[in-house]
């Protein structure tokens, strides 16, 4: 692909804590290449920010490879920006003309409340974690991975529910600000293997327990969360989750 | 799990929400199959027969009462679902997401909803309420086969002289018909059925539903507008 430079205009949400109102800034941003990835863009921003004496915009990234989750960014109008099955830090700048203008806002949902700028809190999916997302195996010595015969499909789907990395994206874009599909890839994963089983009907319930808890949404399939989710995580998943739940909840004692 | 987690957990409002429309689904087909016989072109004698019956044995009267319960289930707890998603969202985005991942009308089922409502309302107090409660100077009386019966042909005829009636019922038919199609494939996720085999056929099928359904009622004023029968 051809190398090209490019001005933009940057729409950035600036808000200096939780309790400020925030508002939106413009920053012109000039020679900008082809070839740097989104982040790296913002970088060369925050790097004249601050030899102006300005405060930089605080965004949130670890590993700018796709695989941590963190870099959550809401793009003209679609989280992780416009392309399919991707996430902001593997977003590249070749994705715009000269003479773009790029709004950018941070995660919205009552759940995850802006910490800074574009920075969200998002420990309410940690908290969701901790409510089920585990399995009880003893840890001493890594057992024998053929051990236990496992259904290829089975491996393959639970494969591919646990590649979620708990970017939050899904709440982002859904109207409902609804975590059914982060939910439902977590429980899914484990509910696929046998060694999921011994908690399966209490993960189910507990984790969908903690998720209204924290206050995000209903599901009601609109299916934005899958067109957005850079792990291109199935909502098959969801409709797994509300059978999980039912059969779990109608079985139980309690 | 407590059973008033059905109406308090997300999941479990769902559940009500998927089996009370599909409950509506399949009572659909029955109103659209009575009400086609007004096209027998018997001057409403089968209608008027079948209309009769869908009043005169227990058995029906108890299903209206599952039916109301049904009814007033989906639309309580769909206002309610409608306004607390709504609320989840206090800050909202400066730039919308539109259609980048989801349609319109999975969108507007509260709104789809609501205009449904108003149109129940509406519907209601031309054909319910008359013939259960407090009669109407066109619900005639007639006798067939020796047995009596109200006159809803006559009724329904009077009703849709109004042009602004005919108007209100073809905006609900098209409202219906936005709701199904999200509705009827949505129905299934909730409950958990969903699998590559089956989904393009429950797709195809919920489209395919929407369309007549939606379309046959909303002929039956239009055909009594224009005089068809
Ligand atoms: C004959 C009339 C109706 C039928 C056949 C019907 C059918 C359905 C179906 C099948 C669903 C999908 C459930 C799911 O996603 O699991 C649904 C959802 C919904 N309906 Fe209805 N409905 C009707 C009337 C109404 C009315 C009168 C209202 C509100 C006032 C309403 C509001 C809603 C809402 C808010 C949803 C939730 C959206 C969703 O979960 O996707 N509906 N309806
Ligand atoms: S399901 Fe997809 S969008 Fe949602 S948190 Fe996981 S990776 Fe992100
Ligand atoms: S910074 Fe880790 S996924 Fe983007």
């Amino acid at each position: 692909m051809e190398h090209y430079n490019m001005n933009l205009t940057l729409k950035v949400w600036r808000q200096k804590n939780a309790s400020d109102s925030g508002r939106f800034e413009t920053y012109p941003v000039k020679n900008i290449s082809s070839e740097m990835s989104f982040l790296e863009m913002i970088d060369v921003l925050n790097e004249e920010l601050i030899s102006e004496g300005k405060d930089p915009i605080a965004f949130d990234h670890d590993c700018r490879e796709g695989i941590c989750g963190a870099c959550s960014m809401y793009i003209n109008g679609r989280p992780h920006g416009p392309w399919h099955a991707n996430t902001t830090c593997q977003l590249h700048m070749r994705a715009y003309q000269d003479g773009d203008t790029v709004v950018i806002e941070p995660w919205r949902a009552n759940s995850f409340p802006v910490i800074k700028d574009l920075v969200v809190d998002r420990s309410a999916f940690d908290r969701i974690i901790q409510a089920g997302g585990y399995i009880s195996i003893n840890t001493g010595n890594a057992v024998d991975a053929n051990a236990i015969a496992i259904n290829k499909d089975n491996a393959d789907a639970a494969f591919a529910a646990a590649a979620c990395i708990g970017c939050g994206a899904c709440v982002a874009a859904c109207k409902n600000s609804s975590a059914l599909l982060f939910v439902s890839a977590k429980v899914s994963h484990l509910a696929l293997l046998p060694q999921g089983n011994p908690e399966r009907k209490t993960r189910a319930m507990n984790m969908v327990a903690q998720m209204d808890k924290e206050g995000f949404g209903a599901c009601t399939n609109t299916g934005a969360c899958e067109a957005v989710c850079p792990k291109e995580i199935s909502i098959e998943n969801i409709a797994r989750l509300n059978r999980e739940y039912m059969m779990a909840g109608a079985a139980s004692d309690k | 799990m407590k059973w008033s987690e059905l109406f308090t957990s997300s999941i479990g409002k769902k559940w009500v929400m998927a089996l009370t429309g599909l409950f509506l689904i399949i009572f659909l087909i029955v109103h659209a199959g009575i009400n086609a016989c007004i096209w027998a072109n018997d001057g409403g004698v089968m209608f008027n027969k079948a209309a009769h019956f869908m009043g005169s044995t227990v058995v029906i009267r108890i299903a209206e009462i599952g039916l109301f319960l049904g009814i007033f289930l989906h639309i309580i707890q769909g206002l309610m679902l409608e306004f607390q998603n709504r609320s989840k969202r206090k800050k909202g985005y400066a730039v919308p997401m539109g259609n980048k991942g989801s349609k319109w009308y999975s969108r507007s089922m509260g709104l789809l909803g609501t205009i449904l409502l108003l149109f129940f309302i509406l519907h209601w107090w031309h054909f319910w309420v008359p013939a259960r409660f407090i009669g109407h100077p066109e619900l005639t009386e007639l006798e067939i086969n020796g047995v009596h019966m109200h006159n809803m042909y006559n009724l329904m005829q009077y009703t849709f002289q109004e042009l602004w009636v005919v108007i209100a019922y073809v905006i609900a038919c098209i409202s219906l018909c936005w709701h199904l199609i999200h509705g009827f494939q949505s129905a299934f996720r909730t409950v958990g059925v969903s699998n590559a085999k089956y989904n393009s056929l429950i797709q195809n099928v919920g489209v395919g539903y929407s369309i007549i359904i939606s379309l046959a009622f909303a002929m039956m004023p239009v055909s009594m507008y224009l005089g068809w029968v």
